[in-house]
């Protein structure tokens, strides 16, 4: 049947074969020293023992998955899917209105879910957490188009700041909170001055050492830091002064024991998740704010062009040192959070790989995509977490959704851009906006 | 139209008074010596042949780069005098209002044109914003500055027939478009002195008149000086009131369009073969013995 269908179109079935064959043959070439030859212990040494069968099996499967796959390529063709490449993003934003909504919808009642139980909730107080960076993040990347690979700096920033504070000066939260985003904030400013003047790959050389110094500094100013040992003993958080605890001890009266319920574990976290929560909306609501201020179309004409902004009189020396501070900002409010959510922290929570998996939340989900990060949020920190039990396959699977995420939409998920204001109304989308559009037409 | 133009000519006070601009890159003297004047409410045209150092003319005024050498004193009708040569580059059109465009279309590809007109205002709109704090707060005056400014942007988009395009992305016009766009954009600034960097360059014949009628409609409605690079003689000859002759970094003529277009050193190293019989005696002669030795 399918042969049929396929010399009808003229399908090129000799040519598909050929590169079946030899996509075969490349997966000869790589099984063969990997699983093709096992070492096993002999008596008197080390024995190799040859395994036929494993590798032949990759072949077929192989020969026959590139088969299926040309096919799909043929039947399908690849200019349609290219097409359609920004439409879905330009549909997503278009139904933004109410999927946003919906989603916050959905996030406020999760906890009372009954399925939402104590795991589900950590995992989702990490995805906000990487929501909410990724926010951070995308002010940097997405708006101002800097491309920053040292934002864990700032989220290092906030977390320290919070510690110290907390633990030296016994302040409390809410008052180490704003501290800590201002000290991130300056921070930002203080690495914004040298990088000014650098571009592109220069610009990410120098901010990517700036991550690494942080935490270098982290490491080794062990009077104040404790370097390697981390702080640990981070006050937890307290709901307004009632803290979670069991017994929290003398004449202090606990969560539980104010509103009469009895004691859970889960209220603390749920605590934490509405929390990240809020940060997490305040930093959208923001962000979707500022970006339909001056400044924030001057982030956005500056990452477009440069020079046409020199010549427009905008100065983008402070136009860029906006940006990283802010972004930092933002940061510096995550870290605080993390910090009292793990009650401990060490420098080995801040290194590379957290910043390139924030930069790979905002670049996945579309530069300057709002929805487009919490999906890629969800991609990168929630699948690979529900996939715990696969074990080591899990970062495999995680590498190939990287890699198909790229093929299939290499300006992240949902790259499209609303104009931060119109000269003539669009039609609201939407049910309703189709309502009004028919009945006119009528 | 033109001879009553030519007449209030000389009448409107200076506007930019370059004088004994050089720039140098390295040993490489791009300008040498290069002195004139560009008066209020006229077009004046900055000709010459390519590398003759007219667009590093506009880089000096307009702040991207510094001369090594020179004076450019710009008179401001409101605030006063400047010397843009002493002016940090973004500044320039900051402060004493020179707007320009560029050879190469610059515009925000990504955003929308409505945007590009927007950014435009930006100053003045930062300064309405409380610079980001008031406008976060969501204050009164921002929001009226902001409609003020859509109202600007909206003016510019009808004269340059673009308002059916507003919301469009800049990058997706056709490229006569995008060359209206970004005057329209410069225009947005509310300039005193507007650069314009080859106008014309890449448009049709009916597309270069549109843009002469534009030009004009803008010094005459708006009362501004206009600067020009254009290699196009159809648009500089007919509404240049002032033309500017460069050749290798040295001005070689100045004067108005009769003046410049008969000037035997123009001639030579710039129009020479394309005014017919209006070639030097020396070409000429030339031109007719080749014709009598192919003859024989």
């Amino acid at each position: 049947m399918a042969t049929a269908m396929g010399e009808r179109k003229g399908i090129d079935f000799i040519g598909i074969v050929k590169e079946a064959a030899i996509t075969a043959f490349v997966v000869f070439v790589l099984a063969l020293p990997i699983s093709g030859l096992r070492t096993t212990a002999e008596i008197g040494g080390l024995g190799v023992h040859a395994r036929w069968d494993k590798v032949a099996m990759y072949m077929a499967i192989a020969f026959v998955g590139r088969i299926i796959w040309s096919l799909f390529l043929e039947t399908r063709g690849r200019h349609r899917r290219e097409s359609s490449e920004s439409s879905i993003g330009k549909h997503v934003q278009k139904y933004a209105h109410f999927v946003g909504p919906a989603l916050i919808v959905f996030a406020v009642v999760l906890p009372f879910m009954p399925f939402a139980d104590r795991y589900i909730l950590d995992v989702s107080i990490m995805v906000l957490t990487y929501v909410m960076l990724g926010w951070g993040l995308n002010i940097v990347v997405g708006l101002a188009g800097l491309l920053d690979l040292g934002y864990v700096a700032f989220y290092a920033v906030g977390a320290y700041s919070y510690a110290l504070l907390a633990l030296n000066f016994d302040l409390s939260f809410w008052v180490c909170l704003p501290m800590a985003g201002m000290f991130a904030a300056t921070f930002g400013m203080i690495l914004g001055f040298p990088v000014l003047r650098l571009r592109g790959d220069y610009l990410a050389i120098v901010t990517l050492g700036f991550g690494e110094m942080i935490r270098i500094i982290l490491i080794n100013w062990y009077s104040l830091t404790k370097g390697p040992d981390g702080l640990s003993g981070v006050p937890r958080p307290s709901f307004f002064g009632l803290p979670f605890e069991r017994n929290p001890g003398e004449g202090v009266e606990s969560f539980h024991g104010f509103f009469g319920i009895d004691y859970s574990s889960v209220h603390r976290i749920i605590f934490l998740y509405y929390l990240i929560l809020i940060l997490a909306l305040i930093t959208n609501a923001f962000t979707m704010r500022i970006r339909k201020l001056p400044v924030g179309r001057a982030w956005e004409a500056l990452r477009e062009d440069e020079t046409a902004c020199l010549s427009l009189g905008i100065n983008p020396r402070n136009t860029k040192l906006t940006a990283f501070a802010l972004g930092a900002m933002f940061g510096g409010f995550a870290g605080s959070f993390f910090a009292t959510r793990q009650g401990f922290i060490s420098p080995e929570s801040f290194t590379f790989i957290e910043s390139a998996i924030i930069l790979m939340v905002v670049v996945l989900g579309g530069q300057g995509s709002q929805i487009g990060v919490v999906l890629a949020a969800v991609v990168i920190i929630g699948v690979p977490e529900l996939f715990r039990e696969l074990q080591e396959y899990r970062m495999l699977v995680f590498g190939a959704a990287m890699v198909l995420i790229m093929i299939w939409r290499p300006k992240g998920l949902l790259a499209f851009r609303e104009p931060t204001l119109r000269l003539f109304e669009v039609k609201k989308s939407g049910l309703f906006g189709r309502k009004q559009a028919s009945e006119a037409a009528e | 139209m033109m001879s009553a133009m030519a007449i209030e000519t000389g009448r409107n006070p200076t506007l930019l008074e370059v004088e004994h601009l050089t720039m140098r890159f390295g040993g490489l003297v791009a300008i040498d010596d290069v002195s004139f004047s560009a008066k209020d409410r006229e077009i004046t045209a900055i000709i010459g042949p390519n590398g003759a150092g007219k667009t590093t003319v506009f880089n000096c005024l307009t702040g991207f780069y510094k001369p090594s050498v020179g004076r450019l004193a710009l008179s401001h009708p409101r605030k006063g005098e400047f010397l843009l040569e002493r002016m940090e580059g973004f500044t320039i059109p900051q402060k004493a209002d020179v707007a320009r465009t560029f050879q190469n279309v610059r515009l925000f590809p990504a955003m929308s044109v409505l945007e590009n007109l927007i950014i435009a205002q930006h100053n003045k709109l930062m300064r309405a914003s409380g610079f980001t704090i008031g406008g976060l707060l969501g204050l009164g005056t921002y929001r009226r500055a902001e409609r003020d400014a859509v109202d600007l942007a909206k003016y510019w988009l009808d004269r340059m027939g673009l308002t059916d395009r507003a919301d469009n992305e800049a990058g997706s016009l056709p490229y006569g478009d995008q060359r209206k766009l970004e005057i329209a954009r410069a225009m947005c600034m509310q300039p005193v002195l507007l650069c314009l960097d080859e106008p014309a360059a890449g448009l049709n014949p009916r597309e270069s008149e549109d843009l002469n009628q534009q030009l004009l409609y803008i010094r005459d409605e708006h009362k501004i000086g206009i600067l020009l690079i254009e290699h196009d003689m159809s648009v500089v000859m007919t509404i240049s009131d002032h033309i500017v002759v460069l050749d290798y970094g040295r001005k070689i003529s100045d004067g108005s369009p009769e003046q410049v277009r008969n000037d035997p050193t123009v001639i030579r190293a710039y129009l020479g073969e394309e005014e017919d019989g209006e070639l030097p005696p020396d070409v000429e002669q030339d031109l007719i013995d080749d014709a009598r030795r192919q003859e024989t």
